[in-house]
């Protein structure tokens, strides 16, 4: 073993014999291209929807809540698609949350939520996660679209403008505080701050 | 055989007339209007839910106070309850909304509980949205002020008979 990585470094070490300097510097550079193009071209394909209805657990829950919204269907036709709330935009942060994806490729693995029954188990800890997240960044997905500075409250009807002229204009309260379960129903919100009683009792529903 | 044909024929005339003489005397289907059974309505276009927060009058007392906003997309199962988000007794100083009375607290025996009365849970069975429309068909109610001002009613039996 030793022996054989003495031997690649070896080869490594030595200056090329053959090869120009010239050709060198340009293979490097189109290589570089070619791979960099490439890595990112692979990335943005696992932020597109068909990427990620792929797996039936994403079709056949989120996705089809989706669709009832107004972020999938409404007067303009404009529409969010997945990665446009659940994948940040700028390119460091993008990749950190394809990193922490790795563990949904492990939850698809071992099938933690491959039945309706199990989503719906695990649903409160995979929305807090989001909610914390979009809490952490101040909602920075909302507001790759909705920015603050471009509201007309005069537009807005006459609650959403006192709430957004107040709460989130000071910055106490950001979207996500909010506007939780705008395109995906809610788990049991008990327990959930601003959702349930402060009593932590929540009605005797089952 | 002949006597059975007659009576058929007589009997379909007896119905296509009955038919033509209650389409002529105006019973038609409220909702359907004159389109012939085999053919399809042409349903109205939605209409615009009215969204202008303003509270509007109850047409009684008891009467269930109508939603005066929008509740598109509001979720209202036994998960979650976007109504009480805001109208919760404990989210009233951040929201401003109308609180539920007194009366939503209350279980059936009358005790007033620290949460929303699984009872009264469900806001929609009696709180409605309003939209910008024109009633379906004619409506006569009269509030009870306006009958009271019309039979003089407002007094008592004793009161209206004259004092002897």
């Amino acid at each position: 073993m030793k022996n054989f990585l003495a031997r690649y470094w070896r080869i490594l070490r030595r200056p090329p014999v053959h090869l120009s300097f010239g050709l060198i510097i340009v293979a490097s550079f189109a290589a570089g291209i070619i791979f960099w193009g490439g890595f990112n071209t692979a990335m943005e394909l696992t932020n597109t929807e068909p990427f990620c209805i792929g797996c039936h657990e994403m079709r056949d829950n989120v996705y089809v809540e989706l669709q009832d919204t107004i972020h999938f269907t409404n007067r303009s036709g404009v529409r969010a698609k997945c990665s446009d709330c659940h994948v940040p935009h700028d390119w460091t942060d993008k990749i950190a949350r394809k990193m922490q994806a790795s563990k949904e490729v492990w939850g698809k693995i071992f099938g933690s939520i491959n039945t309706r029954e199990k989503f719906l188990d695990k649903r409160l800890e995979l929305a807090s996660r989001e909610w914390e997240r979009m809490k952490a960044n101040n909602s920075l997905e909302c507001r790759n679209c909705h920015g603050y500075e471009y509201m007309d409250f005069t537009r807005q009807s006459k609650r959403a403008a006192d709430a957004h002229s107040t709460y989130l204009a000071r910055g106490t309260h950001t979207c996500i505080d909010c506007h939780k379960g705008i395109a995906h129903q809610l788990p049991n919100m008990a327990g959930v701050p601003m959702w349930s009683p402060k009593s932590e009792e929540a009605p005797a529903l089952q | 055989m002949n006597k059975a044909c007659l009576r058929i024929v007589l009997l379909a005339c007896g119905l296509l007339a009955t038919a033509a003489a209650a389409q002529q005397s105006g019973l038609v289907d409220a909702m359907r209007g004159r389109t012939p059974l085999a053919e399809e309505t042409r349903p109205p276009v939605l209409p615009n839910v009215e969204n202008k927060d303003l509270r509007r009058e109850r047409a009684y007392t008891m009467q269930p106070p109508t939603i005066p906003h929008k509740i598109d997309g509001y979720q209202l199962d036994k998960n979650a309850n976007r109504c009480l988000f805001c109208h919760n007794r404990d989210r009233i100083p951040e929201t401003q909304a109308i609180p539920l009375s007194v009366t939503h607290y209350m279980d059936r025996d009358g005790n007033v509980r620290a949460a929303i009365s699984p009872r009264r849970y469900f806001c929609t069975q009696c709180h409605v949205t309003q939209t910008e429309t024109k009633p379906l068909v004619d409506n006569t109610f009269q509030d009870v002020d306006a009958v009271l001002k019309r039979t003089g009613g407002a007094q008592t039996k004793a009161e209206r008979t004259p004092a002897r």
